[in-house]
């Protein structure tokens, strides 16, 4: 009797804390189909889940919130980690998608038997799931435009792109190039992919600098910022801007140079808590609340005066990070 | 007990043993409902061990089936679905192609391997070319005859032992089959018998092509999308599903049922292992886990067979 009411009162506690969030979802079951954990974006956005979720199971809010990752970011594979979840009577499922349109089929499965679908960073199309997206085309634009206010003489650009052949990489190119066609004093005199991974950026970029004029900027997609600064040093040739992707290694390359010679730059990237703005997101729905389909998740932006502080709080080769509480989802939701 | 039944049985054996043990371990997958959903994937995994056998028959191997898998999928959800007859002629510019590399392989006496694991990048650029990122969809015919409810029988289940059959009546039955299982044998003594390895060969790798393509096309009725990277496991997937199966890499010693059993248990111990919540990093080994307890057995058995 005594731990009932124990455990009442810590329910009814975490209600008031949790404010808009309802105990009506107390019983309901959330689950997280991730389909990618081999970089430091993934590992960060894991543990921001697990460091939101399971407080928040312990006070009641929801009755599980489990997380799966497949073992390799494949389509087949997160289907049937999907058709699996539905088959576990989950209420919510919340999917970091391996593709946009490929686990349409299975969506539409789980949405069929009454799951609530939320899906963020790899979005799905299918229209029954809600989608937490992020405009990987205006963060490519925000960085050619950080660059036409800070050069305005322009100059050669070097791109570094992500993986071929996956969406993100496709969008964030298409807002740098569309872009730099918008500025004609720019000119993107060379682009290799450097698939989101220091050394490989660091690889391809070396491969690329002999043929390359003086190159003034490089635009990036996240975690490639230091392989490329690397290449340039181990070249002999002079460090251009660089633009950042908010990991660690990064923004203390970045700490160090601005040290030393007053290097400026900026770093752009999401921060990997957005699974937590899914996960209240998710409740949200299950509670009964409207939510619009789509919703559009901010940017975490460091520029030259917040980088220590940035700094000071990123874990050693991690991401730069937010978490979300309830209240900041529902402001989302509110497109405040 | 007869340990050449007890071989052929083992895979069959080791299909219930993963299937009892998933049943225990989540009872709502003991349903139509379930396991029309669990199964579901593993048809087209089946249709591509499929493929991956006739390859394997002939002692060679396709390192390059999950990426043609991709592709075919990028062209039912492009070419096909805008312009059925462009799509179905390069779907069947494919099927040519394979047996083009069969003749090669003979021909020139290049390790298949190698051919293959060259040809994988191939087909994977094309596929990129015509599907820069994943997107497409998949023709209405496609999706429902995927998504097709057949009373008390699920889908995946009728559709495995439908494939299971036809290619054991072909393969194992069929005077042709025997012939084509002799290429991998012994091919000098079906040479000097008249007939043609080299034929033989591009008729193995065109029926591997044709298979790959029914692969891509019912995984694409079940994604609904195209992706070019959709299913670059299936390469593995496939050569183990053979093994699983009973199958041998050389002596053209294969078994149609075995291998589409095979590829059932595969896609079953994925399912067995998300259920019991084990971490992902340790998935892909306990998969591997099983492949070797499968293998360990067999190799007992056959140990056994050799001594009598």
């Amino acid at each position: 009797m005594f731990k009932k009411t124990l455990a009442c009162t810590i329910a009814l506690a975490a209600m008031l804390a949790a404010g808009s969030a309802m105990a009506d979802t107390k019983d309901k079951k959330i689950a997280l189909s991730n389909n990618y954990a081999g970089n430091s974006w993934r590992q960060a956005m894991l543990k921001s889940w697990d460091k939101v979720t399971k407080p928040a199971v312990e006070a009641g809010i929801v009755a599980a919130a489990d997380p799966f990752t497949t073992s390799e970011n494949q389509v087949t594979e997160q289907a049937a980690q999907i058709q699996n979840l539905i088959l576990q009577g989950y209420n919510a499922i919340v999917i970091n998608a391996a593709s946009p349109d490929a686990l349409n089929g299975v969506v539409k499965q789980a949405c069929d038997a009454g799951i609530v679908v939320v899906s963020f960073d790899g979005i799905v199309t299918e229209p029954c799931a809600w989608r937490i997206a992020v405009d990987f085309k205006a963060m490519g634009a925000s960085e050619v435009e950080y660059l036409a206010k800070k050069m305005p003489e322009g100059g050669n650009l070097l791109e570094i792109r992500g993986l071929a052949g996956v969406f993100v990489d496709d969008e964030i190119s298409k807002g740098i190039n569309e872009t730099v066609a918008k500025y004609p004093q720019f000119k993107i005199v060379g682009s290799v992919h450097g698939d989101w991974a220091q050394e490989v950026a660091q690889k391809a970029v070396a491969g690329i600098l002999p043929s390359l004029p003086e190159v003034k900027a490089v635009v990036t997609q996240g975690g490639d910022g230091y392989g490329a600064a690397q290449a340039f040093a181990a070249a002999g040739r002079p460090t251009p801007l660089i633009i950042m992707g908010n990991r660690q290694d990064e923004l203390q390359w970045w700490k160090e140079q601005k040290d030393a010679n007053k290097y400026e730059t900026m770093s752009v990237s999401i921060a990997p808590g957005v699974s937590t703005l899914a996960f209240w997101v998710a409740q949200m729905i299950l509670d009964g609340k409207e939510v619009p389909k789509d919703l559009t998740v901010p940017f975490l932006r460091i520029d030259q005066d917040n980088l220590e502080a940035s700094l000071a709080t990123t874990e050693k080769g991690g991401v730069a990070n937010v978490e979300y509480t309830a209240e900041d989802a529902a402001k989302v939701v509110a497109g405040k | 007990m007869n340990r050449r039944l007890l071989r052929q049985a083992l895979p069959f054996i080791s299909l219930a043993v993963v299937l009892i043990a998933t049943f225990i371990v989540q009872p709502r997958t003991m349903s139509y409902f379930g396991l029309n959903l669990m199964l579901q994937y593993a048809v087209p995994i089946a249709l591509a061990t499929i493929a991956q056998m006739f390859i394997i028959t002939v002692n060679d191997l396709d390192l390059s089936i999950g990426p043609f898998v991709g592709l075919v999928s990028c062209i039912g959800a492009t070419l096909l679905l805008d312009n059925p007859a462009l799509g179905i002629g390069a779907l069947a510019v494919l099927i040519a192609a394979y047996g083009a590399v069969g003749a090669l392989v003979h021909l020139r006496n290049l390790p298949s391997i190698v051919v293959t694991l060259g040809l994988s990048f191939v087909w994977l650029g094309i596929a990129v070319l015509i599907l820069p990122s994943p997107g497409g969809k998949a023709p209405v015919w496609l999706k429902a005859i995927m998504s097709v409810q057949i009373p008390v029988v699920p889908f995946p289940i009728v559709a495995a032992v439908v494939i299971g059959v036809v290619v054991h009546l072909a393969l194992m039955m069929s005077s042709y089959g025997v012939i084509a299982r002799g290429a991998g044998g012994n091919p000098k003594a079906l040479t000097r018998a008249g007939w043609s390895m080299l034929r033989t060969k591009i008729i193995m790798y065109m029926l591997a092509g044709f298979f790959g393509v029914l692969s891509g096309l019912s995984l694409l009725g079940l994604t609904t999308a195209g992706d070019a990277h959709v299913a670059d496991r299936y390469t593995l997937y496939s050569i183990a599903g053979v093994i699983l199966g009973g199958g041998e890499f050389i002596g053209g010693r294969v078994s149609p049922m075995g291998a589409v059993v095979g590829a059932l248990t595969l896609a079953l111990a994925g399912s067995f292992l998300i259920f019991l919540k084990i971490s992902p990093d340790w998935q892909i080994g306990a998969q591997g886990a099983i492949l070797i307890i499968v293998l360990a057995l067999r190799a007992l058995v056959t140990y056994g067979e050799q001594k009598r």
